[in-house]
């Protein structure tokens, strides 16, 4: 064997191996949780699996789940196949900053949305009381309800359908339309015979995502059911978790096997769905097929604009007047508007500057470090046969589609007890919710950094290799320059998803570990809400910097990495 | 695929109408894609747009089906105006029918579903339409792929569907846009005769987008050679090739080499013996550009004669049933004739022409 081979071949080990070590470490947390949940069925009618299965309150929360959910994604889907049409298809006007405005809920924590409709309705709700219209005291807030739930997640759920079926719709061959129109159907025959029936796929993709990540919610039915005493199935495990701690571990195991097992069954259909109705489409695609609207363009332009201002602009408001009123239940005008809750919350509170840290370093830290396991991970991947690949990427994937809730449960199992071995006990530190943030946010990494990587001319390394160069140094030398915008566009996406991170933290965190999203449900939760307010505002500014920040770097990105450009 | 049976499809149903574009323009911004062309395409000519790429001739097909509107001019179908600045018929009304470059079938339909789609949306229904349907894929021996996927078909096969799906609505004109681009010259050969075939059966108006000159020779009644959004010549294949308007077209159509001569005028025919005195004048006097086509020209190894140039041969290619001889003139002009034998590189050979072409100066 010559020397290059040995080298190249050591080269190849040593990424296989990391590839291998970070598959293992996907699935450990869902083994683990497999493991606790079914390990005890020989107690029979004992074993906690069999008690959860028979408690009402199982079977309630799963029901509550269901109906939340489903009734979500109907929303998202009427929401986000209207805009999805409507931009990609017409000649609306301002369609960037349409699309950017719709994208923005979906980037939002859940926790910040729930907050800002709280605010927009109900009886002490300042915006309502600052323009006379709120309604007399004691009369309940309609969101506290599984209807006001299933609202919000449609709405925070509807930018999943819409870029479901926009990608569907952009790959849409233009002639197909064409040849429909030549063949003399009118815009509305084209609507049903051709343009419905083949972004099909596009439809359910989106509607199974929507009901997925709905399912797996957190935030918005904690704070709009726990108050009404409506729990579903992750806000049922986080009581639990909260008022009896670690000794409810197995019962909670079996709970997060079950709403598991219905995000994966989720995720099995739309595979099914999607496989079925999917076409091999030739042909031009990319540029969109333009139904003029003439008359009507100004008119489908402002109903998308009122949309937006019902769905975004109404309750950021609502979100910013609490922010300023001196207390809960007074309305702003120019004699009460104070910055108080802001200096409050900067100023004052030593948990607010506590969380930020803590967010910041774990999603920074956190992104850093994927940024670095992502490039090799990819190289790698992307030699694998097409099957291995596949397979890899669900690995990753789960931790990711499951519900936070379930892998917060998982890390807890696999951490409660301190590492064998080296020693070091995880569980109650910082530690833990930063390696449930690496396993969660792995596949936002990657993915991008793959789609870059498939874009590449294999001849680009192969010129390279002739060069002379040897792996490591095409890995820095070639292929990082040219990875990099992909790369750090997916460290940001991570740090944009972390920072705000509530689902998985809510149940790791532990007094002076509290993160940015926690420290807002407990603000809220401890009646705090111009606090919380203030809070959530400082947030959504961040976030939204943070996505112009993203856009600026579309250009250099390839398609499809930053999701709401396209 | 060498015949096309055409079992009782009712030919006199295809409306004759003849295509008048006059002076039409399209602009894209400050590109001006299209320049004030005009054409008159006689009802059942098969008429082909010649050019390179980006030359506007693609733009051209889809104002006539609609898909683009028109800044100046008018496009006209019998009496009845389709596009100007003023009106624009959308597509679903003007009677067309295209082939797309990607043959663009839909792929929730199966193979009969697409053919029959257009007369679908023509009300026809029941017996009548199953008898359309089938006699459209008769057309085009696809019969027993009706129940099909499009996914399921072979490229050539695909290319059959959407033709029969262009026929079946009796459209007044055929649009075709590059539709041998996406397959192999093994098979563009097969297809060649089959558009032919098709278009002597149905009789119907075909205007073909093409960037292949061999392709439009071999297949259209008349050309019209695009170049930078501007008509540059219309005129029958052997019109073309004999008589290029301009040193461009020459140089675009056929074989040949373009020599400048003390004789002639833009227009006209060169005899031999004025051909080979204009070669001999001095080089200050040799203003008028002629083409000389390789079959034109007398190769000898023998030593040359009074009445011939002798040249230098600077490389010869084999091409099969000849020898394909890279010649240099004394004025230094290269010179590309034909030859049964291969001479040495290098040698000299005696050379006479038979006749050439005067051609219009600049571009």
């Amino acid at each position: 064997m010559t020397p290059a081979l040995t080298y190249s071949s050591q080269h190849r080990w040593l990424l296989s191996g990391l590839l291998i070590a970070i598959v293992l470490l996907s699935l450990a947390p869902s083994v683990r949780l497999l493991v606790e949940a079914l390990s005890d069925l020989g107690q029979g009618r004992q074993s906690p699996l069999w008690q959860t299965l028979n408690s009402a309150s199982t079977w309630r929360a799963l029901w509550h789940s269901l109906y939340t959910s489903g009734l979500g994604m109907l929303i998202a889907l009427v929401l986000g196949s209207l805009f999805a049409f409507a931009i990609t298809l017409t000649n609306v006007r301002g369609k960037s900053w349409l699309v950017f405005c719709f994208m923005l809920p979906m980037m939002i924590p859940p926790q910040v949305t729930a907050l800002s409709w709280l605010q927009l309705f109900g009886p002490a709700s300042p915006l309502l009381k600052s323009i006379g219209m709120a309604p007399p005291l004691g009369s309940p807030q309609p969101l506290y309800s599984a209807e006001g739930i299933a609202l919000l997640l449609g709405i925070q759920s509807a930018p999943l359908v819409f870029l479901a079926l926009r990608t569907s719709l952009l790959s849409l061959p233009r002639e197909l339309i064409e040849a429909a129109r030549i063949s003399g159907a009118k815009q509305a025959q084209v609507w049903g015979h051709i343009i419905l029936p083949v972004t099909r796929s596009g439809l359910i993709a989106g509607g199974a995502m929507a009901f997925i990540s709905s399912l797996g919610n957190f935030g918005i039915p904690a704070m709009l059911g726990i108050p009404a005493g409506y729990f579903v199935l992750p806000t049922l495990i986080y009581q639990r978790m909260a008022n009896f701690g670690t000794g409810v571990l197995a019962e909670m195991a079996a709970l997060s096997l079950l709403i598991g097992l219905l995000a994966l069954a989720g995720v099995a259909l739309q595979q099914h769905l999607m496989g079925r109705s999917r076409f091999g489409l030739g042909g031009h695609s990319g540029r969109s097929h333009d139904f003029t609207l003439g008359r009507w363009r100004n008119l489908a332009t402002a109903t998308l604009v009122c949309i937006l201002l019902i769905i975004l602009v109404a309750p950021l408001l609502a979100l910013i007047v609490s922010s300023l009123v001196p207390a809960v239940g007074v309305p702003l005008n120019a004699n009460t508007a104070t910055l108080n809750a802001y200096t409050e919350v900067l100023g004052r509170q030593v948990a607010t500057w506590r969380a930020m840290r803590n967010s910041l370093w774990l999603a920074g830290s956190a992104a850093v470090v994927l940024m670095l396991l992502s490039l090799p991970l990819a190289y790698r991947l992307q030699r694998l046969p097409e099957r291995w690949r596949g397979a890899v990427l669900s690995a990753i994937e789960i931790p990711y589609a499951l519900p936070g809730v379930v892998l917060a449960i998982a890390c807890i199992l696999l951490f409660v007890r301190p590492l064998p071995i080296i020693n070091v006990a995880l569980y109650g530190t910082l530690g833990l919710i930063f390696v449930a943030y690496l396993a969660r946010f792995l596949v936002v990494c990657v993915k991008p950094v793959s789609a870059s990587l498939a874009q590449l001319d294999s001849s680009l390394e192969e010129a390279a290799q002739l060069s002379g160069a040897g792996p490591w140094r095409r890995l820095g030398g070639i292929i990082l320059p040219l990875v990099a915008p992909a790369l750090f566009a997916g460290g940001l996406l991570v740090f944009l998803l972390a920072v705000n991170e509530l689902t998985v933290s809510a149940l790791l965190w532990s007094a002076g570990n509290e993160t940015l999203g926690v420290l807002i449900f407990n603000l809220d939760q401890g009646g705090e809400s111009v606090l919380a307010s203030a809070l959530s505002v400082l947030v959504v500014i961040m976030v939204a910097a943070l996505m112009l920040a993203l856009s600026l770097m579309a250009p250099r990105l390839p398609k499809g990495v930053i999701p709401w450009q396209s | 695929m060498a015949e096309l049976g055409i079992s009782g499809l009712d030919i006199s149903g295809l409306s004759m109408a003849g295509l008048a574009i006059e002076r039409v323009t399209k602009r894209f911004g400050e590109h001006t894609a299209v320049d004030s062309l005009s054409l008159q395409i006689q009802p059942g000519e098969f008429v082909a747009l010649l050019g390179p790429s980006g030359c506007g001739k693609t733009t051209m097909l889809r104002m006539l089906a609609g898909f683009e509107t028109v800044n100046e001019g008018r496009i006209q179908l019998g009496n009845r105006i389709l596009a100007s600045s003023e009106t624009h018929v959308p597509p679903e009304q003007r009677n067309m029918a295209m082939v797309f470059q990607s043959y663009a079938l839909w792929p929730h339909m199966s193979v009969a579903d697409n053919v029959g789609y257009p007369v679908k949306l023509r009300g026809l229904r029941g017996a009548a339409y199953q008898q359309k349907v089938r006699q459209a894929l008769a057309l085009v021996e696809l019969e027993a792929y009706a129940e099909r996927m499009p996914q399921a078909l072979s490229g050539g096969q695909r290319q059959r569907v959407a033709l029969a799906r262009c026929l079946v609505s009796d459209p007044s004109v055929v649009l075709l846009d590059e539709p041998l681009a996406n397959l192999d010259r093994h098979l563009r050969a097969t297809m060649e005769h089959s558009f032919r075939d098709f278009h002597r059966r149905t009789g119907a108006t075909l205007v073909y987008v093409t960037h292949d000159q061999s392709e439009a020779m071999a297949l259209a009644d008349k050309i019209a050679v695009m170049k930078a959004g501007q008509l540059v010549q219309w005129g029958a294949p052997e019109t073309l090739y004999r008589q290029p308007r301009t040193a461009w077209v020459a140089g675009f159509i056929g074989q040949g080499s373009q020599l400048r001569v003390a004789a002639g005028s833009p227009g006209k025919h060169l005899e031999s013996a004025v051909l080979m005195r204009g070669l001999n004048a001095i080089e200050s006097e040799r203003t008028q550009t002629v083409l000389v086509r390789p079959e034109h020209i007398q190769v000898s190894t023998a030593p040359s004669r009074s009445s011939q140039l002798t040249a230098q041969v600077e490389s010869v290619i084999f091409r099969g049933e000849r020898y394909e001889l890279s010649l240099r003139l004394p004025s230094g002009e290269t010179l590309l004739a034909y030859h049964h034998t291969a001479p040495e590189p290098g040698s000299y050979v005696a050379v006479s022409l038979d006749q050439g072409w005067c051609l219009e100066p600049g571009a």
